[in-house]
């Protein structure tokens, strides 16, 4: 469960985000508002990536400011670029990086990165180099390399502007299947419309709230007045 | 054609070595090739390369990527060696420099950067005040930079060819380190989002 109470937040003058107060509880959760909404500063926010200036995050209780390491050992991230998510030479390799450090046995994480990447499709390409993958394959690696460590909830910040119809759609899909608690954010409104809830930012307030029917009339309204 | 150090997957002996012992035999050989001093002697040592990557089971294509690069540096070099000490000197020490370079190729081309930065880190961190699991992380960003960087290199090149700028190292540099300052900056943000050196 993550829980906003009374959260903003300032980058210097600029007022990003103001006045949140939610409980999110549902598995799938949708953000959407234009550019420079404070969309993405609210999906930092979970994983405790960006602080409030006031109030308080939390995740199953754990506060972002003050319990920042375990947060992001149960936030996990996807950013719009995977190539700034990808740090180590080859899939297979950059996959187990984020099991170091965690006391896990080479085996135990030689078989969690096998089955990550057998499920996800990635199987075949374990020893490729990462960095000639395709964009679709590297989001794959990038959310892979998220979901290895088994996080409790996935916060993905437009992860399919940069890809093309199909891949954007497989890992829409991808995002829809997990067991997780997922917040999306994404201008693709079509990719909401069977999430749970749907957020509306507009100039850092959230505007409307609401299952993806309302939630997206709501937007559409806004964005045509 | 393979690149550079990059990994190539196999089973050979070479593959299944420990990278710790792999190291140690690559540092050993480098003080070898060092007291080279003979034709004859670089000529055995040439033979002991080629034995190694045979063992390593490394394609000759692959085996000639490691050291093309080294082309127009190894003519350079070469060229001075003969004006200067004469052409047994210059074989014996651009030989020396290709047999190094191609070693250290090797140990990459047959060992994980994982299992690498394993033996990195274990021997640093027995250093005191040093962080081994943070130089080590250092050093795989390193590795990665690379491709990162020459992918934004040929961007920035194509995107000023696209617009109809001639060719200026200037226009070309500044929007480059714009573009990797920015790579850099998203690079610690997804670090620290997954949590690694937390």
């Amino acid at each position: 469960m993550i829980q906003l109470r009374g959260v903003s937040h300032r980058f210097g003058e600029r007022q990003v985000l103001a006045g949140l107060d939610l409980t999110l509880t549902e598995a799938k959760v949708g953000v959407v508002g234009a550019n420079g909404s404070g969309k993405s500063t609210f999906a930092r926010m979970l994983n405790g990536l960006v602080l409030p200036t006031e109030g308080r995050v939390l995740v199953d209780g754990l506060d972002t400011a003050r319990e920042g390491r375990a947060v992001r050992r149960r936030v996990g991230f996807v950013f719009t670029d995977p190539d700034a998510q990808i740090v180590m030479p080859t899939v297979a390799e950059d996959v187990a990086l984020g099991l170091r450090g965690r006391g896990l046995s080479a085996a135990e994480v030689a078989r969690r990165v096998g089955e990550v990447l057998e499920r996800y499709g990635l199987a075949d390409r374990a020893d490729s180099p990462a960095h000639l993958l395709s964009g679709g394959q590297k989001q794959l690696l990038a959310l892979c390399s998220v979901l290895v460590t088994e996080p409790a909830v996935l916060v993905a910040d437009e992860p399919t502007t940069l890809l093309d119809l199909r891949n954007a759609r497989h890992v829409v899909d991808l995002l829809r299947s997990l067991p997780q608690q997922v917040v999306l954010v994404s201008h693709a409104l079509e990719a909401l419309e069977d999430f749970e809830r749907v957020l509306v930012l507009d100039a850092g307030r959230l505007v409307a709230d609401g299952p993806p029917d309302s939630a997206l009339t709501a937007y559409r309204d806004l964005v045509s007045s | 054609m393979n690149g550079l150090g990059s990994y190539r997957p196999g089973a050979s002996p070479l593959h299944r070595a420990h990278a710790g012992a792999k190291l140690v035999a690559l540092a050993a050989g480098m003080v070898a090739l060092l007291r080279v001093s003979t034709l004859p002697g670089l000529a055995v040592a040439r033979g002991v390369a080629v034995a190694a990557y045979a063992a390593g089971r490394v394609p000759p294509r692959a085996a000639l990527a490691q050291v093309w690069p080294l082309r127009w540096f190894v003519l350079l070099v070469g060229a001075f060696q003969v004006v200067v000490a004469g052409w047994e000197r210059a074989v014996l020490v651009v030989g020396t420099l290709v047999l190094a370079v191609a070693a250290a190729a090797l140990v990459t081309l047959t060992t994980r950067v994982a299992e690498l930065l394993d033996v990195l880190e274990r021997v640093l961190s027995r250093l005191p005040r040093v962080n081994g699991a943070r130089v080590a992380l250092l050093a795989a960003l390193g590795i990665r930079a690379v491709p990162v960087i020459a992918g934004l290199a040929v961007q920035v090149r194509e995107a000023q060819q696209a617009r109809g700028l001639r060719a200026s190292p200037r226009l070309w540099a500044a929007p480059l380190v714009v573009r990797v300052l920015r790579h850099a900056d998203s690079t610690g943000e997804a670090l620290a989002a997954r949590g690694i050196d937390d």
